[in-house]
């Protein structure tokens, strides 16, 4: 099973996933897959990031790795959180290169 | 309306400053989430899917240009450029960074509006009829009391950590437009013979995952003791509600497990008992009541003839005046809905060009006045019937001139899994493909009166209990589905719809939708609404309709 670490960034609420280097992303395709024996460990260096008060309620979501190298939520909610509300006109996407701060 | 005086002005100013300061401890890492999570509730700050998500309080739905016109410049400024109106009379901001909220805090009391108390266990923006003031039926200006019911609840401190939140609406119409009987407290005006105003007072009214109708607690109180009234209603809640079960916690629970005859003792002994009582003297509500005084009408003529010529030379006009235009009680006015629900879009938003614009139609049409209406509509309430055709030509313009006011496609919907943390399913796409399917407006004329409303989950911020269709959106082991149900309403001989059947896929949803119109354009018998149809003839035949053909489809 592939995970990712996801979490809304403290700041200004953003939705942002682990990536490597334990940096926090906003465009998933920037984030690090992880596998089971990963991804404990990831999400405890993302506990620790919510008790330095970077990011908020991060937790392990299920993806799968298309085609085109972009993972993908499994769950209807958190593909959502990573691309964006499914109506609308595209002004509430999520921006490819994001600010990865 | 109102304005603030030096006391508003101070309050809000306080409590920014507090909030200002409890953000920059949580952005420094001295105050945790949960210790920062009930404040940010306080001044109406949550977290959701994407951002944090700001609401705003539009107190008994009355607005004006220039408050919208702020709102406008916030939704440039600091969101995505647009905002949501929500079946509460607020307004929201979906893509919100708390480092900025305090900024826009002080933006909104610029133009005297606040968040407080928009959510938390508190008591919540009190709503009212979207034409108070100027529909033709009113015994009263409902406002009078809500504004009163705003300063005495903010920030009050007995009822300021209630086991959960707490909802008041008020009519002044015998045709509830406020949906009163699904609130906590709901005030129905009345006159008695002798020409007084006073109170029917409701109780234990509510939507959510235990549905409740109100009770009436009490037929009669004066004016002058409403506070009061509702003062013991609140203090017996927060004595016995509970708080040890969330799901449990609302007045609806123990008003129905206590029953309403214990309930209304306990608040008639409290009412009875002495102390202090907030009461109203005649020359404060009359204070109150100025703010609320008609704008300077011109002294004019119902144009019936005319406005029938225009409708019939032009029909898209007779269609949008027949269905987005009100009576009014000043002769030779108009009150004028604005559809926020044009085919495909989200029910209830509006964009910042949009609220610019309809700022300025309020600015040349309506004494710079709006209302919100908590079916997620916009109404401008004082329009000359004179002006009416060309107002008309300038919302078309703007593609606000939808006519579908109180039909079908006027459906009410929560934002969903598109941006709720709490949703289950997505209730947005569900109320766009009914607003496509459904585009012929003779059709939907001919349909008449209905309404549709979505909930995505069983929280019910969609109101779908009360929908003549109901919507609710579950999940179920990952994939999302619609449960419909039947017969709801929420006007006043408000019930709660009966569950139809097993949930539908949500492609399924426009044929259902579908199968159950024309299985009551079947069946109506003359001038039916269909409410009056389904109260008729039942459930059956339209369960038949829609899971037969489900079942044919999928064979």
């Amino acid at each position: 099973m592939q995970q990712m670490v996801i979490a809304n960034r403290l700041a200004d609420g953003a939705v942002v996933f682990l990536a490597a280097g334990d940096r926090w992303c906003t465009w998933i395709g920037d984030g690090r897959v992880l596998d089971e024996a990963e991804a404990e460990l990831a999400l405890a260096t993302a506990r620790r990031h919510e008790a330095e008060n970077l990011v908020v309620e991060p937790s392990l979501i299920e993806v799968t790795v298309g085609d085109d190298g972009v993972p993908r939520p499994v769950a209807i909610r958190e593909h959502i959180r990573a691309f964006g509300p499914t109506v609308g006109d595209g002004s509430t996407r999520p921006q490819v290169a994001g600010d990865n701060r | 309306m109102y304005r603030y005086d030096e006391f508003d002005h101070r309050l809000v100013a306080e409590r920014i400053r507090q909030f200002r300061r409890q953000v920059q401890r949580r952005l420094a890492g001295e105050l945790t989430e949960d210790q920062f999570k009930p404040l940010r509730l306080k001044n109406g700050v949550y977290l959701q899917l994407h951002a944090y998500m700001l609401r705003i309080n539009i107190p008994y739905g009355t607005l004006s240009s220039r408050q919208l016109r702020k709102f406008a410049e916030i939704a440039r400024k600091y969101d995505r450029g647009f905002g949501h109106f929500t079946t509460r009379q607020n307004l929201q901001f979906h893509w919100i960074k708390l480092e900025q909220v305090p900024d826009i805090l002080e933006e909104l009391a610029s133009v005297e509006v606040t968040t407080i108390q928009s959510s938390g266990n508190c008591v919540r923006n009190i709503t009212s009829d979207q034409y108070a003031g100027v529909a033709r039926d009113e015994l009263a200006d409902p406002r009078v009391y809500c504004e009163l019911l705003r300063q005495y609840s903010v920030l009050h401190p007995e009822f300021s950590y209630l086991p959960r939140k707490f909802k008041i609406a008020v009519t002044g119409s015998p045709i509830d437009r406020a949906a009163v009987a699904v609130h906590d407290i709901g005030l129905r005006l009345h006159k008695n013979a002798a020409g007084e105003i006073g109170f029917e007072v409701l109780v234990g009214g509510g939507l959510g995952r235990t549905p409740h109708v109100a009770h009436t607690i009490r037929d009669w109180i004066e004016p002058e003791n409403v506070l009061a009234y509702v003062e013991s209603i609140l203090r017996v809640y927060n004595i016995h509600g509970r708080r040890d079960n969330i799901h449990k916690a609302r007045i609806k629970i123990i008003v129905n497990q206590m029953g309403i005859d214990r309930y209304r003792e306990l608040v008639e002994q409290d009412y009875a008992a002495g102390g202090v009582k907030p009461l109203l003297p005649t020359d404060e509500i009359e204070r109150i009541a100025a703010y609320f005084a008609p704008p300077d009408y011109e002294r004019l003529e119902d144009i019936d003839d005319e406005l029938e010529r225009l409708a019939a030379a032009e029909p898209a006009f007779g269609r949008w005046w027949k269905n987005n235009v009100a009576p009014h009680k000043q002769p030779g006015y108009a009150i004028v809905n604005v559809s926020l629900k044009a085919p495909g879009a989200v029910p209830g938003d509006i964009t910042a060009d949009g609220m610019d614009a309809l700022a300025d139609l309020a600015d040349r049409y309506s004494f710079g006045e709006l209302r919100v209406s908590h079916r997620q509509n916009l109404v401008l309430p004082y329009v000359r019937q004179r002006d009416l055709h060309t107002l008309w030509r300038a919302l078309a313009d703007l593609g606000l001139a939808t006519p579908n006011v109180g039909l079908m496609t006027d459906v009410i919907a929560c934002p969903g899994l598109d941006y709720c943390s709490l949703a289950n399913a997505r209730s947005l796409p569900v109320a766009r493909d009914i607003g496509m399917r459904f585009v012929d407006a003779d059709e939907l004329a001919a349909i008449g009166p209905m309404t549709i409303n979505i909930s995505g989950c069983m929280n019910a911020c969609g109101h779908h209990h009360v929908g003549n269709i109901g919507i609710l959106g579950v999940d179920k082991r990952g994939k999302e589905f619609f449960q419909l149900t039947l017969g709801g309403s929420s006007d006043k001989n408000a019930s709660l719809g009966d569950r139809l059947g097993p949930g539908l896929a949500q492609e399924d949803v426009p044929d259902a939708i579908r199968a159950i119109v024309d299985t009551y354009l079947d069946l109506r018998e003359e001038g039916e609404r269909f409410l009056d149809t389904y109260r008729r003839v039942g459930i059956e035949p339209f369960k038949q309709a829609v899971y037969g053909s489900v079942e044919e489809a999928a064979a």
